[in-house]
């Protein structure tokens, strides 16, 4: 049995107050932040800015520009005190910047949540064996889902109330023909992009993932009171099965809600399967660590280091799975050059360059350099060390993502941004802990746990 | 691998790999040495049993890989670059560095491609199974449904055998 320590708990809890004192001091700073804007005056913004404005080239330019273009094009009259256009939206950006940075950090935690509940399920939807006796691991990671999802739910009902705009399309007016803030092009998405359906979708996903980890959980602790023998194994398997069909639609959806719809003009196809290539590979990263801290506590006494072993296959792997949509989504807009997808790298190879070479070198040749060899996956500081390349770089991907389109040049790395990763870190911490705690680690009557433990290579 | 003619062997026939994997183990404990193991198939576990070294195989796919990257980079550029200018993607830059998205593909392909056909060249020329080459296996039953062990011959080695398991034991 898992020990939830009294130090363990107090840190998780400080961690939290911490990070949520943080957020609250860059709330109440934000608004008023200039920090960053000075510097930051680079030609893709100008360029831009320009194209916003020209009335003649906005049908063009405009259709994809994600960043200041269209808010500074739509926020006009939102300019307080008759400032200048750019004054007026530099303020819009700054004040978004908070609401970003927790989308970030919440968007960061909740794949580590549903990349390990997906985890789960394949597990079950493909009978593995090698991976029973860590399926106690994945459950309790997997029941953290639901509170980064209540963190969307949060975000998407305070977008809807107009306290922020990370969403361009929430902006007042933008699909009302009458209004100056008029967009044709959002106002034809109408029909998905809307408030109601918005937080519905929102409210179906914290639904169907969280009711899924719970589902889970509670066949598997049911399985345990069983007698010798008898096992839920084919309950979980069809339970598995469903839930992968129902992630299937809304692992694209989901991200074409919270991160792609936040660059309003622009579209992917790819950019589901890109955004839960980066989720599942951050999840196996903490279920990779996370395992190694509990063999080296000497709880899993079961799990060897093959298993461990698979593990740091699956971040490999996945980290070039990873690079692989990346790169696919990057070359196709690369090529073809329309105006209609491009603006979305300008601003990255723009603003963003150095912090998008970096996390392309974290995210890729990191991990392949310090996991290519078979001994480094089976030792504990080369895991360690391609688990801290893989988390950046995904959160710094996420960052990525959704601040050139709702902050602009606002973005920098301040209260807010590490205020919300303490926050979620210490729930998380909080969560997991207890939830290893609640049952005991070993499975008493899954079906292939003999088989896990005699795994070799 | 190393089989040689002049030193006497004696080989052990088995029907069973789990039993040839204990048979491997007992025989290396009494410090009678194991020179090969022929089996149909690929068995578990046997290289840690047999006390094999570690395969270098890996660097030097690893090493291709670099080899064929490269391959590709210079392929690229003198083909598109220099011998034949190209217009990639309406961005007539003419320089590799800016047209190098394009070219991603094939320094992927060209990696995998070097490092996978030279790998495989590698072990086979490293196991003398190239073309032409004389046939190593000294009973065809073992691409079958036989695994054998070849131990080096020498006292008690017979007796060691045969309460191993083997169902058939040759001098030779």
């Amino acid at each position: 049995m898992f020990v939830f320590t009294k130090k363990a708990k107090i840190l998780s809890a400080a961690l939290t107050i911490v990070g949520f004192v943080m957020m609250v001091i860059g709330f109440n700073t934000s608004g008023h932040a200039t920090e960053g804007a000075e510097n930051h005056g680079t030609e893709v913004h100008a360029v831009e800015g320009h194209g916003g404005h020209e009335a003649a080239a906005h049908a063009v330019e405009n259709h994809g520009a994600p960043t200041h273009a269209e808010e500074a094009h739509a926020e006009e009259a939102h300019a307080e005190q008759g400032a200048a256009e750019h004054g007026g939206h530099e303020d819009h950006g700054a004040a978004n910047r908070p609401w970003a940075a927790f989308l970030v950090n919440t968007i960061f935690f909740l794949g580590i949540g549903i990349g390990t509940l997906f985890f789960l399920a394949i597990q079950y939807a493909a009978q593995a064996g090698w991976s029973a006796g860590i399926l106690r691991v994945m459950e309790a990671v997997a029941l953290f889902v639901g509170i980064p999802l209540l963190g969307m739910v949060f975000l998407a009902v305070t977008g809807n109330m107009d306290m922020h705009h990370i969403w361009l399309w929430m902006q007042d007016g933008i699909m009302d023909p009458a209004s100056p803030h008029y967009d044709a092009l959002i106002a034809g998405k109408e029909g998905y992009l809307n408030d109601i359906f918005f937080t519905g979708r929102t409210l179906a996903y914290l639904v169907i993932w969280a009711g899924a980890a719970f589902l889970f959980r509670r066949n598997s602790l049911k399985e345990d009171m069983l007698p010798e023998g008898q096992t839920k194994f084919f309950t979980q398997r069809k339970l598995a099965a469903t839930f992968i069909v129902l992630y299937a639609v809304t692992s694209s959806t989901s991200a074409w809600d919270w991160i792609m719809s936040i660059d309003t003009h622009w579209f992917s196809t790819l950019f589901g399967w890109y955004t839960f290539a980066g989720m599942f590979v951050t999840a196996l990263t903490v279920l990779n660590v996370l395992v190694m801290y509990l063999r080296v506590n000497d709880y899993l006494p079961w799990v060897n280091e093959n298993h461990q072993h698979d593990l740091g296959k699956f971040m490999f792997a996945f980290s070039v799975f990873w690079t692989y949509l990346w790169f696919s989504q990057y070359m196709l807009i690369w090529y073809s050059n329309i105006p209609e997808e491009v603006p979305y790298y300008m601003a990255r190879f723009g603003e963003f360059k150095p912090l998008f070479i970096t996390m392309l070198a974290l995210n890729f040749i990191m991990p392949v350099l310090v996991l290519m060899s078979r001994d480094s996956k089976r030792i504990m500081g080369f895991i360690l060390l391609a688990a801290i390349f893989v988390l950046a770089g995904h959160w710094l991907d996420h960052y990525i993502m959704i601040m050139p389109g709702s902050v602009g040049y606002h973005y920098g790395f301040g209260w807010v941004e590490l205020g919300g990763f303490l926050f979620y870190a210490g729930i998380f911490l909080y969560v997991v802990q207890r939830n290893l705690a609640a049952a005991p680690l070993r499975m008493k009557n899954h079906a292939l746990i003999h088989e896990s433990k005699l795994f070799h290579q | 691998m190393a089989h040689t003619e002049h030193t006497p062997v004696v080989r052990a026939l088995y029907l069973d790999d789990d039993v040839v994997l204990g048979a491997v183990k007992s025989l290396r404990d009494k410090g009678i040495k194991v020179k090969e193991v022929y089996s149909p198939f690929p068995i578990h576990g046997l290289d840690k049993v047999m006390g094999l070294k570690e395969t270098r195989i890996a660097m030097a796919a690893f090493m291709y890989g670099l080899f064929g990257l490269t391959v590709a980079i210079l392929i690229t550029s003198y083909m598109m670059n220099m011998d034949w200018p190209q217009n990639i993607g309406g961005k007539p830059s003419m320089t590799w560095g800016m047209n190098m998205p394009a070219f991603v593909p094939i320094m992927f392909e060209l990696t995998v491609f070097f490092a996978a056909h030279l790998m495989v060249w590698t072990f086979m020329v490293i196991n003398k199974l190239y073309p032409g080459a004389a046939p190593q296996n000294p009973d065809p039953r073992t691409t079958d449904h036989h695994f054998m062990i070849e131990v080096a011959a020498g006292e008690g080695v017979v007796d060691a055998l045969k309460e191993t398991g083997a169902i058939e034991i040759v001098e030779a």
